[in-house]
Formats: C-alpha cells, sequence, structure tokens
C-alpha cells in the first residue's frame, strides 16, 4: 500500500457510504486528489442494503451503480478498503493520519470468478444480512460490491479450508500471508463520513427483541425483501417460516426517548411507510399493516407518501407508543399492550411480525474519535471552527436520509476544497 | 366572545403548576401512552395519567380533582422508569391527590385516601409509624365483628413475626418515637401553615 500518494493538497475522506461516496466525488471531479478510506471490503455502506428509497420506491442499486461507476472513472481518488483511521493529528492544511489496514487475503488478480467460495465448506456470521444468515469462509459481500473482488474470512486463515481456497485459484490472488499493515497518510482536509448504526434494540427491554423471536428491527425486515438476502427475497417469520401478513411496526422504538435515544431518528416514520408498501408488494389484499406511532414526521414533501399510505385501507394507525410486547407461546405471536391517545382504550393485539423501526445513531462511539471534535449530546459532529480542517458530511453530523445526506456531504466536499486551496496559494 | 377566550386559558394548568407537587411538568407530556399501557392497575383506572394530563391541560378541574384515578396508584414507578419524558408520573398523581383531598373534592370512602390518613394520623403522634396500632386499625375498619374476624385470620402471622422480633405487643402502650416528637409536630404544623399561605393566596 506504499504507492498511495498523499500530501498536504490531498482530501482524506473517512467512511465511503453515500456520504463519503459523494464527497469524494465532488471534489475529485474538480481535480482534487481523494483517498478514501473504508472499514468494511466494499463501499456504499447501508444504502447497499436498502431494498428500496423512499419516497419514490426506486432501486438504490441504480443510483450507486452510478456512483461506483463515476468513482471508478476517476483517476482523482484512491480507494482503501478494510481500512480505519486509528490516529489523526495536525491542524487544517497539515493532518496526518494513521491508518490500519486489515488483509483482505485477496490481491487485485481476483476476476470474481468464485471458484474459492464454492471450495470452502465453512460459515461464518453474515455482516451485510444483520447476523440473519452464513457467508461462506471465501466470499464476495454482495452481488454488486465495489471493489469485486473476493474476501477470505479471517476466522478461516490457518485452517484446511483456507488452502482449499487459493488450491482453487486459478489467477493466484489469494496471499494467505497477507499481514496487517498501518501507514501514514498526509491529508490537507478532513472528510467524516463514517454514517450510522442502527440502535441495539436489545437495550429497549420491554419489546423482547432478544427474546421473542418475531420481533426483528426495521434494517432486518429491509434484508429480507433483497432477492439475493437472507429469506430469498421473502416476507416470513423468523420463528416458523409462515408468511408475515399481518404485520405491526413500532414507531420511535429507541428514538424521542429520554431512557435511550434523545433525538429524533427522522428516517423511521417514513422508513415504516416505505416498509409497509413491502407488505401489500408481497400480499396484496392479504396484506394487514399496523403501525403504532407518537406522531408521524413524515416532513414536507414526504407528506404526500404518507397521505398516500393512509388512503391503504391495509394500513391501520395507531396512535400510541406501544408499552411492551408479550409472546404468544403457542403461536409464536408477538402480543403489543397499550393504550391509545385516541379514545383511551387499552388494548392487546396479536401479530404476526414485529418491525421495531429502530433509531439511528453515529457509528463511532462519542469519545473515540481520534482526534478532539465538538460532538453533541447524542454524538453526532457539529460544525464548529474549532473543528479546523476536518468537517462531518452525512450521518455522522445528525440522523439523516439519504438525500439530506448527500446535500449536506457536497456542502463538506466543499468546505475541504477551500481548505486545500488555500494550501495550494499557499505552496504556490 | 370572551367566555370563549376563557375556555381557552388553561387556566386550570397554571393552577396545577402552581399548586401540584411536580406540577410544572404537566406540560410535558407529548402523549405516548406508555405509562398508561405499563400501569400494572391501569385497567383499574377510569382516566390513565396521559389522559389526566391531557384533561388538566383542557381545564377539566372537576373531572380531575373528583376523579378516583389517582388514589389508584400504588408507586410502584413503572411509568416513571419508562417515560420517554422523564416526567414523575408517580409523584404528579400524589401531588394531585394530596391538591384534591385539600380543597375537600376527593372522592369520599376511597379506601386509599382513608388509609393515607390513618397513616398520617399515626405518624404524626410519634414520629415513627406504629405498625401494629395501624394494622389493627386497618382490620376494625369496618366495625368491630369484622375487625375481630379480621384478626383471627391473621393470627399465625403476627405469632410469627413477634417470635422473629419484628412485632412487639408492648407497641400496643405508647409505643416507640422519635425524641422531642413535639418538636416535630411544631415543625411539619409551621410548614402547612405556610404551605396554606401560599396556596390560599394563589390567584389572589
Amino acid at each position: 500500500m506504499s504507492d498511495i500518494v498523499a500530501t498536504n493538497q490531498t482530501i482524506l475522506v473517512v467512511g465511503g457510504g453515500i456520504s463519503g461516496m459523494t464527497a469524494a466525488l465532488e471534489a475529485a471531479e474538480v481535480g482534487k486528489q481523494v483517498i478514501v478510506i473504508e472499514k468494511r471490503p466494499f463501499i456504499g455502506g447501508r444504502v447497499s442494503q436498502l431494498y428500496k428509497y423512499f419516497p419514490k420506491l426506486c432501486f438504490p442499486t441504480c443510483g450507486l451503480e452510478i456512483n461506483q461507476r463515476r468513482m471508478n472513472a476517476n483517476k482523482n481518488i484512491t480507494v482503501v478498503t478494510m481500512a480505519e483511521v486509528t490516529g489523526l493529528e495536525g491542524e487544517a492544511g497539515n493532518y496526518t493520519a494513521t491508518v490500519k489496514i486489515s488483509p483482505r487475503y485477496v490481491n487485485s488478480n481476483c476476476t470474481a470468478c468464485g471458484a474459492c467460495g464454492d471450495a470452502v465448506e465453512s460459515e461464518f456470521d453474515n455482516e451485510f444480512n444483520y447476523n440473519m444468515d452464513k457467508h461462506k469462509g471465501a466470499y464476495l459481500p454482495y452481488n454488486l460490491a465495489q471493489p469485486k473482488r473476493y474476501v477470505i474470512d479471517p476466522q478461516m486463515i490457518g485452517t484446511d479450508d483456507a488452502q482449499k481456497a487459493k488450491d482453487a485459484c486459478k489467477f493466484d490472488a489469494i496471499d494467505l500471508d497477507m499481514q496487517e499493515e498501518t501507514i501514514e497518510l498526509k491529508a490537507g482536509a478532513v472528510i467524516w463520513a463514517t454514517g450510522w448504526r442502527p440502535y441495539d434494540a436489545n437495550k429497549i427491554q420491554p419489546y423482547g427483541y432478544d427474546r421473542i423471536k418475531n420481533v426483528i428491527t426495521s434494517v432486518e425486515f429491509e434484508r429480507m425483501m433483497d432477492p439475493f438476502g437472507p429469506t430469498g427475497g421473502k416476507l416470513v417469520r423468523p420463528s416458523d417460516g409462515a408468511e408475515a401478513k399481518n404485520v405491526a411496526f413500532i414507531q420511535c422504538a429507541g428514538s424521542r426517548d429520554r431512557n435511550y435515544l434523545k433525538h429524533c431518528s427522522r428516517i423511521c416514520c417514513m422508513a415504516s411507510l416505505k416498509q409497509s408498501t413491502y407488505v401489500s408488494e408481497k400480499y396484496g389484499d392479504d396484506a394487514n399493516v399496523s403501525i403504532y406511532y407518537i406522531d408521524i414526521r413524515a416532513i414536507d414533501r414526504f407528506d404526500d407518501f404518507y397521505q398516500r399510505v393512509k388512503e391503504d385501507k391495509n394500513v391501520t394507525f395507531i396512535k400510541s407508543k406501544v408499552a411492551s410486547i408479550v409472546e404468544n407461546k403457542a403461536n409464536g405471536n408477538p402480543t403489543l399492550h397499550g393504550v391509545d391517545t385516541e379514545g383511551y382504550n387499552r388494548y392487546a393485539n396479536e401479530h404476526d411480525l414485529v418491525v421495531l423501526a429502530v433509531g439511528m445513531e453515529p457509528s463511532v462511539d462519542k469519545d473515540t474519535f481520534p482526534i478532539e471534535l465538538k460532538v453533541n449530546d447524542e454524538g453526532f459532529i457539529e460544525y464548529d471552527e474549532a473543528n479546523g480542517g476536518v468537517f462531518a458530511a452525512g450521518c455522522s453530523s445528525d440522523a439523516l436520509d439519504v438525500n439530506r445526506a448527500v446535500q449536506h456531504a457536497t456542502a463538506s466536499a466543499l468546505r475541504a476544497i477551500q481548505v486545500v486551496n488555500r494550501v495550494a496559494k499557499a505552496e504556490g | 366572545m370572551s367566555s370563549m377566550v376563557e375556555k381557552y386559558r388553561n387556566n386550570f394548568l397554571k393552577e396545577v403548576e402552581a399548586n401540584v407537587e411536580e406540577g410544572e411538568w404537566v406540560k410535558m407530556c407529548m402523549q405516548c401512552g406508555v405509562c398508561a399501557g405499563s400501569c400494572p392497575l391501569g385497567k383499574h383506572w377510569d382516566h390513565p395519567p396521559q389522559e389526566i394530563f391531557m384533561m388538566i391541560r383542557a381545564g377539566k378541574r372537576d373531572e380531575v380533582l373528583t376523579s378516583d384515578s389517582m388514589w389508584m396508584c400504588t408507586s410502584c414507578y413503572n411509568c416513571i422508569v419508562r417515560c420517554p419524558r422523564e416526567l414523575p408520573i408517580t409523584h404528579i398523581m400524589h401531588g394531585l391527590a394530596n391538591y384534591a383531598k385539600r380543597l375537600g373534592l376527593a372522592p369520599k370512602a376511597q379506601p386509599t385516601a382513608w388509609f393515607s390518613q390513618v397513616f398520617w394520623d399515626n405518624m404524626m403522634k410519634k414520629g415513627r409509624v406504629n405498625e401494629l396500632k395501624l394494622g389493627l386499625s386497618l382490620y376494625f375498619k369496618d366495625g368491630f365483628v369484622s375487625g375481630i374476624k379480621e384478626s383471627l385470620k391473621h393470627q399465625k402471622l403476627g405469632m410469627n413475626m413477634m417470635k422473629a422480633k419484628r412485632m412487639s405487643p408492648m407497641e400496643l402502650f405508647g409505643g416507640h418515637g422519635v425524641k422531642n416528637a413535639g418538636d416535630l409536630q411544631k415543625i411539619i404544623k409551621k410548614a402547612q401553615e405556610i404551605e396554606n399561605a401560599r396556596i390560599e393566596s394563589y390567584g389572589k
């Protein structure tokens, strides 16, 4: 990796999700040198795990592919995958980043032919599908993964399977002796685009995510719709594989709650409204969706979408934050208990499947940034002069949908460009 | 016209904020309903907490203060623990009950209200609760005959408690208390005077 060229005029982008990609492209396409550091073996981030976008219900793979092509075509962008920024020091115009690169055990000879994957037996939890299924020890993270190159799971190293994978490769692409590397990179400005993670549903004790099989999270529900996903595109219950036609969505699962996340995660209302259409897509008029909410926050132009879903007679809205979920042991149905606010009626409703619309929290824990940044109570990075040449992009700054994350990333790119332009002027 | 304006003036919310313990929290309720759903005695309440909060905001003074609901609270604190906005719901319920009683609006013959008064009077005598007398006054609540029946029912429990030295029959004669119980009574009396003066001056 010593072939990476970085100077004080380089823009370092931390995170290769939709925000990081956008910021990198905006800067690179006006001629700036950009290095993208991505923790996972592929770029695209959480958008690659979505089935459809709201409000247009188009497939994110489409827009993602366009951006991947722009990235591949642009000589100003260097992408380093399976890498993490472990240290960052300096000031605007003069940063040094320490980057740890984990071994992929597969080099650039890989053609993604899949022979190594066929050769091995061992399987490991598949993070891409939120551990709902397993991937082989030699795998492509998902079909459209970029760089299109296989990965050897480090847990397989040292086993016979690892050797089998190596022997199966006709292109000498597997290098089992690859080691972890730490490199130092110069940068004039840093765009921090580390994104979000779903809030840990286990912490919401009354909802029983950890003990009731048919209580899942919204991100898991999203993976079920992928034809190549853990259920092959079927909407089924984890407990018995039965069709999930009567589905409940619980809003603010972890958000707007001083016991969990104080902030409104902003996307979950639209995500559940969108996901209610998935149930109709699969089961037509047999679909029976209930949305339990405090208030629906379909902001500005999304209200149209909300009105459309409200007109669907298969979707019921119940104004109530569910108090607790109890499993009906006889049929595995989760029973939702609470009191609604429109009439104060006490209910105990059974559903086939319950989806927790979990909140967004920043991927990076509040106190673990490699450099001092102004961070708010929720762990999101504030815009502040004191942050120098480090600019947050997308969900590292706030809970944002894709549209707003991309807008924010573009603004961050512009700020970073101004910093490296100043450096260029000074250095003549 | 002016009567229409009056209707929306939220006088009762302001009264609650001024006179009810923790009453200033009422306006923070976002009507999610978790308190009502989490209450183990919820179905025995005419109006669950979130409805009480809405009724306060809607100015339904008589309905709220004459209600039996807040007397149903057993202080299990489930609602406080789960409230997404950290409202001290248990304390507000006790505050409302106390305020209703002070104004003479609390429902008559409400068992919790009756017990609270007996507990208070018992405790105020010596500065400590005399559990033997408190227990007996509970047993004899509905008259002498049922009192004897009730006491006999719990005879075994009482004997065991005496054996384990958890209860002394000598408590019937005087009983233990704090040092200078008279001073405690004076302190409480003064505090009550201050509180009464404050509440009486409200709105004047």
